[in-house]
């Protein structure tokens, strides 16, 4: 059970931090159309700022500075590039972006070197946030903060004691993305901003001609994509490894979610992410393989085919590539996405 | 007469010492072709940092041929094919010393390049020095005459570890762990074999291979282990591999023993601070708390680059070459390849000898566990204020493993 429990959190609390990066590159794929490739690399900016602010100043600053820099950084990049090659088509958007990644990765590298920095959570993060208590006799328990030895252990050998903390970084990376989920939705929905984003989205044209300044809409939804991604970065980087590789690992996965979610969906989106996340968690822990399937259901096979490697394989092993599976998938039976609408 | 037969003694004595020194003062260039960026680079970077304070150490007066070793590195960013152009890119300058360590799939990849450049190239030969790769399949089925093994290779280590494990009653449920790739597959061969042999009675209640230097997050594989009822977990995991694999079980709560190749290294002991005193093992053929010369080294290296040394199949290369040069008295790679074959030296920790039959360096392992540092052990490695206590130590009669390698020799 709280085998169950642990890993639905870890499953949940990845899930959404992907949901964070997620967000704005939908966010600026529904108001722009651009696929923005280097948005991956805003969340790698964003941890290493987060790094440099946080020897300075602290990590809690380092949490609202950092995002803030990403944003204006990803606000400038709309201004002056994309906004130029906005005119010549989708191409070349695609294009600057994916220049922009590759730029991105090597000032990095220039900047804070080739390795990982140690960039640590605050102190109050470093625990665990709860502990469950699995007794054998007195069942399941939840306590808060971190237990203390003795309630770990049994004097009795037939007693079994599990305990199964959990980091304190990702009860906080849920806490912020759940947090940054509502606000997000409330400034799209209930604000005059958020209607004027949303009008702009599909009536360009008219809400220019109602006074509205456009461009600078976009420069504001870039910027703000971009900011979320930086967000993510601080505390993605903080709880895993900030490093220049991060970008790599996580922007494959990133596409996934958009299009598995539907292109341009917020909810599509978070779902995605979240069934993602948990996915690629459970996966680990299944040995199964068409091998042992195999045998499940009766089926016995020849020697040969029982030693073959593709037979073996088991489900862990291929967990890393699920997501692509899924993409895959999604594009051959739902090309609209979980939640996404056809453009018509 | 006397006379006569005392100063031509001499003369011979003065040519045979100017014969003997004839490789003296020349330079010896090498090359390590290992990884410098990306997860797994800091450990390169720091082993670059150890050949280059060693070549000083070892140049000159420091090794009896009397000759100069100069090393640069190349990234090769953990992938075969980067390292065989690197190969290139070595050879084309005129570097007949080529080192490796770290990832066996590198070190298959290179051996098997540097023989048939050899073969190819006759009066060119490169030797192929290997500081960490322990796929044994390197000194057996694939063995090259042109390769040299100087860590101790997976059959060694897993014969060392599995007697102690042996010993230990406490373990009944073992889980083994590893990167999916020849070395991750090797660990988990040996470790069936080898507990099956000595402690039937153990359970391996879960095996997992995973991709290497991708994962960033091991608290899934954590949270399988645990839930497998597992006391013991057995893993080759060596750099981010390990740091991230020790940081997730300290996060998680997995409290049964660890038992692993490389706790050492770079990374690691900042991952494990000072949780798993007492519970995190280690087998290797050397360790933080050696004494001796090495133990002023090691502090002198502290010193100069705050970073540790580890890897002291850097000094048994350096000792190694400096001894076959003078055997061979020439620096050229065909007389040195054959000197070094059952060649003996002194090192750190006694006689070391680089077997004929298959070119693996025979050494005493050391069964080791991480504890707070004491006034009998006190090097603290990345300043964690805790150090690796030697247990038990496994002499080269008991470590050594029989090979299946036909060497082919040239000519």
């Amino acid at each position: 059970m709280e085998f169950f429990i642990i890993s639905m959190l870890n499953g949940l609390s990845y899930g959404l931090l992907l949901f964070m990066l997620s967000s704005g590159l939908t966010l600026i794929f529904s108001m722009m159309g651009v696929l923005n490739f280097a948005h991956a690399s805003f969340y790698m900016i964003g941890a290493y700022v987060g790094y440099t602010v946080s020897k300075l100043v602290g990590f809690w600053p380092a949490l609202v500075i950092a995002p803030i820099v990403v944003a204006v950084l990803g606000a400038l990049f709309e201004k002056w590039c994309l906004r130029r090659v906005h005119k010549f088509g989708h191409v070349p958007e695609l294009l600057i972006t994916f220049g922009l990644s590759y730029v991105i990765l090597e000032v990095v590298q220039l900047i804070w070197g080739q390795i990982a920095v140690e960039f640590r959570p605050p102190e109050v993060l470093q625990g665990p946030a709860f502990t469950l208590i699995n007794h054998s006799v007195t069942g399941l328990k939840l306590l808060w903060g971190a237990a203390p030895a003795e309630m770990c252990s049994s004097a009795d050998a037939a007693i079994r004691v599990v305990c199964s903390p959990f980091p304190a970084t990702r009860g906080f990376m849920m806490l912020v993305a759940l947090v940054m989920l509502v606000s997000v939705w409330l400034l799209l929905t209930k604000t005059r901003i958020g209607l004027v984003i949303q009008a702009a989205l599909t009536h360009p044209e008219t809400v220019e001609a109602l006074g509205h300044n456009v461009p600078a809409i976009f420069m504001l939804v870039f910027g703000a994509g971009a900011g979320l991604a930086g967000l993510a970065g601080v505390i993605g980087g903080s709880t895993f490894l900030t490093d220049p590789s991060m970008a790599a690992t996580v922007g494959s996965v990133i596409f996934v979610v958009v299009v598995v979610g539907g292109m341009g969906s917020l909810s599509g989106a978070f779902l995605a992410s979240v069934l993602i996340g948990v996915i690629q968690t459970f996966a680990v822990a299944f040995d199964y393989s068409v091998g042992t399937l195999a045998s499940e259901v009766g089926l016995t096979l020849s020697q040969s085919a029982s030693s073959n490697s593709l037979v073996k394989l088991t489900l862990s092993q291929v967990a890393p590539i699920l997501p692509y599976l899924f993409l895959i998938l999604i594009l051959i039976f739902r090309p609209k996405g979980l939640l996404g609408r056809r453009e018509g | 007469m006397k006379f006569a037969i005392k100063s031509v003694a001499f003369g011979v004595m003065v040519m045979g010492a100017s014969f003997t020194f004839a490789q003296q003062g020349e330079v010896v260039k090498m090359v390590r072709i290992d990884p410098l960026s990306g997860l797994l680079g800091p450990v390169g970077v720091s082993q670059l940092k150890g050949y280059q304070f060693f070549a000083e150490k070892y140049s000159g007066k420091g090794n009896t041929a009397g000759v100069k070793f100069e090393i640069t590195g190349i990234d090769n960013k953990l992938s075969p094919a980067e390292s065989l152009n690197a190969l290139k890119a070595a050879i084309d300058s005129g570097v007949r010393y080529i080192i490796q360590g770290n990832g066996s799939s590198v070190a298959l990849a290179l051996s098997d390049a540097v023989t048939k450049y050899n073969e190819r190239n006759p009066g060119k030969e490169v030797i192929y020095l290997n500081d960490s790769a322990v796929d044994p399949d390197l000194t057996n089925s694939k063995c090259s005459y042109w390769h040299f093994r100087f860590d101790a290779d997976t059959s060694m280590k897993m014969e060392a570890m599995s007697s102690f494990m042996a010993e230990q009653k406490d373990i009944k449920k073992v889980y083994i762990l590893g990167q999916n790739y020849s070395h991750g597959v090797q660990v988990a061969k040996y470790t069936h074999s080898t507990l099956a042999r000595k402690r039937p009675d153990i359970q391996i209640v879960g095996e997992d291979l995973h991709p290497i230097a991708s994962v960033r997050d091991f608290a899934p594989y954590i949270a399988k282990i645990k839930a497998s009822g597992a006391d013991t977990l057995v893993t080759g995991n060596w750099g981010s591999d390990l740091s991230l694999l020790v940081k997730a079980a300290n996060e998680g709560g997995y409290t049964g023993k660890i038992f692993t190749y490389y706790t050492g290294v770079t990374g690691t002991p900042s991952a494990l601070g000072t949780n798993g005193a007492g519970r995190v093992y280690q087998i290797a053929y050397s360790h933080y708390n050696m004494g001796g010369q090495l133990q002023k080294w090691m502090d002198e290296f502290k010193v100069k680059y705050n970073d540790d040394f580890y890897t002291g199949s850097t000094i048994r290369i350096y000792e190694m070459l400096g001894a076959a040069m003078a055997k061979a008295k020439s620096t050229d790679p065909v007389k040195v390849a054959a000197a070094m074959e059952g060649l003996k030296v002194q090192s750190f920790n006694g006689e070391v000898e680089m077997r004929k039959a298959d070119h693996q360096l025979q050494q005493p392992l050391y069964m080791t566990v991480w504890q707070k540092a004491s006034k009998q052990y006190p090097y603290s490695p990345e300043n964690t204020g805790m150090t690796l206590v030697p247990l038990k130590v496994y002499p080269n009669y008991v470590s050594s493993t029989p090979t299946s390698c036909e060497m082919k020799r040239p000519g």
